[in-house]
């Protein structure tokens, strides 16, 4: 049934286009060369000629290389057996066990429907104030980690990802340097974690259409999961680079670029992987947390940029700490109105306080004379680092909000705080 | 008219390109028909350009399994919305399907091809006729109507209908479905039409069956002080909020969308997060509208096309929403048009038009962005109906711009042609000073709530505070005069008392205009005063206790016990404080 083709036209980048007829937009191509045996995507239509995606890239095919049409997209395993198991962004095994085919799950599928969303009420502790406190993290949230290259930024999600609590996890890595790839296993299977875990790994040296493909193989895996009731905890690094993935194809395609080069779609193209995050009712959820870096620290480049405007708020982590100013969980409004009474007061009061101490370490780093008020903010702004912003602090949400009570009454008096009269009263300790 | 069919002949995303024989319109709607099985996909797709002989469509669905040699079902019509009664607290994609109906259908996800009617066709409306037998009318005036809600909902002579018609027969008072005949009218001609509960009209055309387009001139309430005071928006106006992400612009149109002054508000979620619209969708129905009693949704559609949808129908969703809006106004009715994110739309036609290979123009958007937004934009207004009464569509629109950059394309065109700016500003939301709208960046050109020349002096002390406060980063606290000092202590009086609203606390998140009259009069009283302390540090503690006085009393509900006890206290302090 399935016609053989025997002349490629063109190759270049990781594209090669062909005549064929009867081809399917988005249909799944073999094609075997003298390098070896690749998928390829349909990607375009013209007439007869048919434009293909290969996986594995371009290099070595021939021209008379042999592409069989598969009839179907681009489908994933899924069953129990994957868990504890590394594919490629191509779904083949990346560790020594066999390969699977059971249950083949397209990728790509449609958005859920909106009206069967749910407003998201759970909580998910991690025991770092930071979150906990100021930002917390909501099940079902999609949430970005925004840092610069060199921050800690895996050592981060790993230790959210030990520490979260969910059935499994997910993690899709995009162009991990190899040796990440092995600190994430070797850390996830020190903790016993990595029996609820399918890693997709691209490693900065394969081929860049398999770097594209992770976020999907990694989220319909995710979402078969979520459907049959678990809690999934999805982390994906590094999202720049599945954009540059995407960048380096659209400009192969001779797309017009819009900004920096990337593609026009690319706000669309981020939200359709980010949006997957969902909380089903009456079934399991996806959390996604997300790792981009900003090429130049800078925020405004189009990947952090486009992701900002996705996401349910972000973390940005900047030498080696939560940033309080920007850091941000939009959803922490629906779950942190029952923690504990005086949650939202603490968060609001230590966050403009702190936004003070900035200014207040400005001057003094400028030499002008420190008001009595001054050094206040400066005794509050180093304590507030010390015992609240470390990574390190590992403490409950209860403990760390009791500690922002401490922390307010050791440098001021309860007027100096802008905290409404009457929350003083009652939580303000006495001493 | 005959139907043209077509042949699909290129796909690339979700553009198509088909060779037809026959006659088809620019922005006619057609079904791309995929054989599944048994069954055939159609896939609503709209033409965007035809060259050649060939036609480009956009579909407004996942363009996977489609081949060339598909066939292209053309419909005749341009990309229409059903009006009747029956849309209000109802929840639609872009196409204007009703998403909870395809929930049931379809489950958890959207299926693409599945079209739902978006009135339901077995509900039966209470109709009263209006129009008497040889009564003369034309397009939008009254032949009867149905009550929706507590809103009393115009059956009228279709819009698109041209010329006067003669009313041949009205049916009695009853209960009618929305394809029932409830009136038989003749034309000049003689040829006998039939006028039933619903319409339809295409979404990309203005509705202009009014008498005349009036001058904005009242205000709209929004509950929000900032707004209303400093920076109105008119009934019938329009206005845009930029503002780079995490600065609140979902958060301001959210409160707006629950506390503003009018009739019926239309959310149009338009590439956005669908997490946002599930809060309103899910919070709505249990919330209670102050004016008519009922639930905040019986008063609201919402438009519903979040950013992992099909971005085509994204194009298509702020027409569908505007001309919702336009059809409530021909109720005589106020509407306010809430889009979340304009910005997210003009990206989807910046998709297009690079499928299109169009030559690009700034930021590579498509260079008719400008008179597409402002065609958008221009379909509010406050109106004169044919009988007289007056209604309006008031927009807002948030931007997204790049980067929290103003200077990029769909701000500055938007700019252009709205009558109020509320700028969000980074420095305001990292600081956590909610409503982020920037206090000397935005502007209005509608008025205030209060007196212009006693919001002007307010702006004043505003814009001279952070004078101080810029000149006080170099010279330092002790560099500065006390009286700049406490200059600097007013702005951040009001800043901290006025502008900042606490959009989650029950009794803040909104504020009356009465409320807001009698809170600005105490404010100005308290910054008109002349202070005379002598060392700022005793300055600095005597303006915090006024602000947290001030933030008491602005978290006490209007009319309760302490309300006035507070407002005392307020003053109490003001007396107290050492005068020159």
């Amino acid at each position: 049934m399935h016609k053989l083709y025997h002349q490629i036209d063109n190759i270049s980048g990781s594209v090669v286009t062909l005549r064929a007829d009867g081809v399917k937009n988005k249909e799944l191509a073999e094609i075997d060369s003298r390098t070896g045996t690749s998928l390829a995507q349909v990607i375009k239509l013209a007439g007869d000629e048919v434009t293909l995606q290969v996986f594995a890239g371009a290099r070595g095919i021939a021209t008379d290389a042999q592409v069989r049409f598969l009839g179907h997209p681009m489908q994933v395993p899924f069953g129990d057996e994957l868990l504890g198991r590394v594919f490629t962004g191509s779904a083949k095994p990346r560790d020594n066990g066999p390969d699977l085919t059971m249950n083949p799950t397209d990728i790509g599928t449609p958005s859920v429907n909106p009206a069967k969303r749910i407003i998201p009420r759970n909580m998910v502790r991690t025991g770092i104030p930071m979150i906990d406190v100021f930002n917390t993290l909501v099940e079902s949230q999609k949430l970005p980690i925004f840092a610069r290259a060199g921050e800690p930024y895996n050592d981060l999600l790993a230790r959210i990802a030990l520490q979260a609590e969910v059935d499994i996890i997910i993690l899709g890595g995009m162009g991990l340097k190899h040796d990440d790839y092995l600190a994430f296993r070797d850390t996830l299977d020190a903790s016993g974690a990595l029996s609820r875990t399918v890693m997709f790994v691209h490693t900065a040296a394969d081929p860049v259409v398999e770097c594209m493909l992770v976020p999907d193989v990694s989220l319909a895996v995710a979402e078969q999961f979520a459907l049959k009731g678990k809690r999934v905890l999805v982390l994906l690094t590094d999202m720049t680079s599945f954009a540059d993935a995407m960048k380096e194809i659209a400009i192969t395609m001779e797309q017009i670029p819009s900004n920096r080069g990337y593609p026009g779609d690319l706000y669309s193209q981020l939200a359709a992987r980010y949006e997957k995050a969902v909380d089903f009712e009456g079934a399991g959820s996806i959390t996604i947390l997300a790792v981009t870096t900003m090429p130049g620290d800078d925020v405004t480049h189009p990947v952090p940029d486009n992701t900002g405007y996705i996401t349910e708020g972000q973390f940005y982590l900047r030498n080696g700490r939560i940033e309080p100013f920007g850091s941000l969980s939009r959803l922490k409004q629906q779950v942190n109105k029952d923690t504990r009474e005086d949650h939202r007061t603490i968060m609001d009061a230590m966050i403009k306080l702190y936004a003070q101490y900035k200014d207040a370490a400005e001057k003094q780093s400028m030499g002008f004379r420190m008001s009595e008020w001054d050094r206040k903010l400066l005794r509050y702004g180093a304590l507030f680092e010390e015992k609240m912003m470390d990574l390190s602090v590992n403490i409950p949400l209860e403990q760390a909000l009791d500690l922002g009570w401490q922390i307010l009454a050791t440098c001021f008096e309860p007027m100096e705080t802008g905290i409404p009269s009457k929350m003083a009263d009652r939580f303000w300790p006495k001493s | 008219m005959k139907k043209t069919t077509g042949k699909v002949t290129g796909v690339n995303g979700n553009m198509i390109t088909v060779a037809f024989t026959g006659a088809v319109a620019q922005n006619e709607v057609g079904y791309a028909c995929i054989p599944d099985g048994d069954r055939t996909l159609r896939l609503m797709s709209e033409i965007v350009r035809i060259r050649d002989g060939v036609a480009d469509l956009q579909v407004f669905e996942d363009t996977r399994d489609l081949k060339v040699g598909d066939v292209l079902d053309f419909s005749g019509d341009m990309l229409a919305a059903e009006l009747g009664p029956g849309l209000l607290g109802r929840v639609y994609d872009g196409l204007l399907n009703p998403l909870p109906e395809l929930a049931e259908q379809c489950g958890f996800f959207l299926q693409r091809g599945t079209y739902l009617p978006s009135l339901d066709r077995a509900t039966k409306w209470d109709f009263t006729p209006k129009a008497a037998v040889g009564d003369r009318l034309t397009a939008g005036e009254t032949v009867g109507v149905v009550p929706e809600g507590v809103y009393t909902h115009r059956i009228m002579i279709p819009f698109a209908w041209r010329g006067v018609y003669t009313v041949k027969q009205v049916m009695p008072a009853g209960a009618y479905t929305v394809e029932d005949t409830v009136a038989i009218v003749t034309d000049a001609q003689g040829v006998e039409r039939e006028v039933k509960l619903m319409q339809k009209w295409p979404v990309k055309l203005p509705i202009n069956c009014y008498a005349e387009r009036l001058r904005p001139t009242e205000t709209l309430s929004t509950g929000i002080r900032s707004v209303d005071t400093f920076f109105p928006v008119a009934v019938g106006g329009t206005y845009c909020v930029p503002g780079p992400f995490g600065a609140g612009k979902t958060v301001i149109q959210h409160q707006t969308s629950q506390y503003a002054d009018v009739d019926i508000v239309i959310v149009a979620a338009c590439g956005e997060r669908a997490g946002e619209v599930v809060e309103t969708l899910r919070e709505f129905p249990e919330l209670t509208d102050p004016k008519t009693g009922r639930t905040l949704m019986d008063r609201t559609v919402i438009i519903c096309n979040t950013s992992s949808m099909p971005v085509a129908a994204r194009e298509a969703s702020v027409y569908t929403a505007v001309t919702l809006a336009g059809y409530y106004r021909q109720m005589g009715l106020n509407v306010l048009l809430l889009a979340d994110s304009t910005s997210r739309w003009a990206q989807a036609l910046r998709e297009m038009s690079g499928r299109l290979e169009e030559i690009p123009g700034d930021e590579a958007f498509p260079a008719y962005l400008e008179s597409v937004i402002a065609g958008f934009y221009e379909r509010a207004g406050r109106v004169r109906l044919k009988d007289g009464s007056i209604g309006s569509v008031t927009i807002g629109g948030t931007v997204s711009p790049a980067g929290g950059n103003f200077d990029e394309p769909v701000t500055q065109a938007t700019l252009k042609v709205v009558g109020a700016f509320h700028g969000l500003s980074r420095a305001r939301s990292d600081a956590r000073r909610f409503p982020a709208i920037d206090p000397l960046d935005s502007w209005s050109k509608y008025r205030s709530v209060i007196e212009q020349n006693r919001v002007e002096n307010l702006r004043g002390i505003l814009r001279k505070g952070a004078d101080v406060e810029q000149m006080m980063k170099v010279v330092g606290e002790e560099g500065t005069a006390m009286e700049d000092f406490i200059m600097f202590l007013k702005k951040e009086l009001i800043d901290a008392v006025y502008l900042q609203q606490n959009a989650f606390n029950d009794v803040d998140a909104s504020s009356s205009v009465d409320r807001q009259k009698a809170s600005f009069d105490v404010l100005e009283t308290v910054v008109s005063e002349t202070y005379a302390y002598t060392d700022k540090g005793e300055a600095r503690r005597a303006f915090l206790q006024l602000q947290q006085a001030f933030i008491d009393w602005n978290n006490t509900p209007m009319g309760g016990a302490d309300y006035d006890t507070r407002r005392a206290a307020v003053l109490q302090l003001v007396t107290e404080a050492p005068h020159a």
